[in-house]
């Protein structure tokens, strides 16, 4: 269990929107990708619940409906796949094998250094270049199987270093 | 000749979305400026002249919408835009909201007058981080720039826009699920009535617009509602954001006047170009997963409420996913299942439960162990759904599969015969 003094940032967060429960979901979204490891923790729930003076069951009620939470770690890069009907009739199925092969790791795993985790996200509205993934903020279409090792590399090697 | 007619996008891609000068040098603001010197009750007879209908995917009447609220005398009320566009193959919002920001800006900025209101609040879905980013620093910049906040223009109206993100629900796309999320709290839909004009956002009255809707107001205020009205078609006025993808050569976003055919829309060169790879068309899924499917038969339609009502579609979120016939009817309708076993709120069990068994019934299709009976069992499934679910996302989820049903009934019963025309089912335990 990390120490309290590790998770001050939590805090910090929770006084950025004035501790109103109101802000919750945008709570949970900056402590997720303050992380690091894109999830928001058992303890990092219970800080929130604890600051914003609501039950930790309201908390586990947003981090388990809404598709963009995980509470268990993930990757530095979560890559996000559509498979929404724009994409799934431009082969988004053959995207999802060349991901796997590319990585080592079927769908909803996290690779062996922590770096990538693959699964699958809404429609992003990137369908006019779909097929189509997004890391973070920034959106990839068009792919095909240079492409995903150009990305990849790209992670890699540190050549993009945030996620937005 | 171009036959796009272009209303509401005119500046995208024209003018740098984050430079107001820009956009005020290209004609922006002069409706914000003109509403204030009118009374609130003559706008709203503008935009009920301009019969504009709701560009979310309900196509309720605009203007009957803001009479409503402005019959309610409570305080404060609250202006709410909808640009959770999550319906797949729909794009449009995002144009908006990326390229010419501040028109959705002014389109709520002149609703907040209208309603004396103070809060605006746009929810962007969490999928469209970047869409965030330039809506906040677009509203920072309307505020420094005196077109927001305090004082606006030099009057006594003040009002803010608070851009607030999704997490990934397209529940929330349903406007009652949607306040709830900006209440900070899990997007489900809300029992109606009471309706969201008299207890809406902090239960306080409340509008509710897409943001398309919201970008047509400018220009209704500017120019009247009956040129907007003038540009349309009977049942509805003004332009249509159109999103084409898929298979389709060109996969974009297209301003048409209502009244132009889904042939052109799918085959002009303006448009969708044609089909790639050679292959012919199967069918178009319009109007979003929520919409029907349609065969080349019906390509003739025109685009136009009435018209798309007399045969059984509707224009909804405006997207036309096309789908040649390298696909398998059952394969593509299982892609539309599970879309909605994951989207389902699980609030109530028409939709939670009647998802997962349609999604159960078609894989026997794909198996080749689907038998007659079967295709009764999805039928009355989907009717019960379609009665008895608590929102619109239930309602709907199988308008694919009635009309798929409809159109390629022959389909299905191949399949049962272990026949799959497009080669895409094994039978050997399912799809490829």
């Amino acid at each position: 269990m990390p120490n309290l003094h590790e998770l001050e940032y939590v805090n910090d967060i929770i006084k950025k929107y004035n501790q109103s429960p109101k802000e919750l979901i945008a709570i949970l979204l900056e402590v997720q990708e303050a992380s690091g490891k894109n999830y928001v923790s058992e303890e990092c729930a219970d800080i929130i619940a604890k600051e914003l003076n609501i039950p930790v069951s309201v908390v586990f009620d947003d981090l388990t409906f809404y598709a963009m939470f995980s509470t268990k770690p993930r990757g530095k890069y979560v890559i996000e796949l559509c498979k929404s009907a724009a994409c799934y009739v431009n082969d988004s199925k053959k995207v999802v094998k060349l991901f796997e092969e590319a990585l080592g790791i079927k769908m909803g795993q996290t690779t062996e250094d922590g770096l990538f985790t693959l699964q699958y996200t809404e429609c992003i509205g990137a369908c006019k270049v779909s097929p189509a993934m997004k890391i973070g903020d920034r959106v990839y279409g068009n792919l095909d199987k240079q492409k995903i090792d150009d990305i990849l590399n790209s992670y890699r090697e540190g050549l993009i270093c945030q996620n937005k | 000749m171009s036959k796009q007619v272009k209303i509401i996008s005119a500046r995208c891609g024209n003018i740098r979305p984050d430079s107001i000068e820009d956009y005020v040098n290209a004609g922006g603001y002069t409706s914000l400026e003109k509403a204030l010197k009118m009374n609130s009750a003559d706008i709203i007879e503008e935009v009920k002249k301009s019969n504009l209908m709701g560009r979310g995917g309900a196509a309720y009447p605009t203007g009957k919408k803001w009479e409503q609220l402005f019959r309610i005398k409570n305080d404060p009320k609250y202006i709410v835009c909808n640009a959770d566009e999550g319906e797949p193959g729909t794009f449009k919002d995002q144009l908006l909201l990326n390229q010419d920001p501040f028109e959705v800006i002014e389109g709520m900025t002149i609703a907040g007058f209208v309603f004396n209101s103070h809060d605006g609040y746009i929810y962007i879905r969490g999928e469209y981080g970047v869409s965030q980013k330039i809506m906040k620093n677009a509203v920072e910049t309307a505020k420094r720039t005196g077109y927001l906040g305090n004082n606006i223009l030099g009057t006594n109206f003040s009002y803010d826009i608070h851009v607030v993100s999704g997490a990934g629900a397209y529940v929330c796309g349903e406007n009652s699920a949607l306040l709830n999320s900006i209440e900070g709290k899990p997007g489900r839909p809300r029992i109606k009535p009471p309706h969201l004009a008299e207890f809406g956002l902090f239960l306080k009255p409340t509008l509710v617009n897409n943001v398309e809707s919201y970008a047509c107001i400018p220009y209704i205020v500017e120019n009247g509602g009956d040129k907007f009205s003038k540009l349309g078609t009977e049942s509805s006025g003004g332009t249509k954001l159109v999103c084409t993808s898929g298979n389709v050569n060109n996969k974009d976003v297209f301003e048409v006047p209502f009244g132009i055919t889904l042939r052109e829309l799918i085959y002009d060169k303006e448009f969708g170009n044609g089909i790639p790879n050679g292959r012919k068309l199967k069918m178009v899924h319009i109007g979003g997963q929520s919409g029907s499917c349609f065969p080349e038969e019906l390509l003739d339609t025109k685009l136009c409420y009435k018209e798309l009502k007399s045969k059984g579609l509707s224009v909804g979120s405006g997207a036309l996913v096309v789908i040649d016939d390298s696909h398998c009817i059952i394969d593509y309708l299982l892609c539309v299942s599970e879309f909605f076993i994951q989207e389902s709120c699980g609030k109530c069990t028409p939709c939670r439960e009647g998802n997962q068994q349609i999604h159960a019934l078609l894989s026997k299709f794909a198996d080749g162990t689907a038998v007659n009976e079967d295709l009764n069992t999805m039928m009355r499934l989907s009717k019960l759904m379609k009665t008895g679910s608590f929102c619109g996302l239930g309602q709907t989820a199988t308008a694919a599969l009635d009309s798929c049903l409809k159109y390629f009934r022959n389909e299905f019963e191949e399949h049962m015969d272990k026949k799959c025309r497009a080669g895409v089912c094994d039978f050997k335990g399912g799809v490829k």
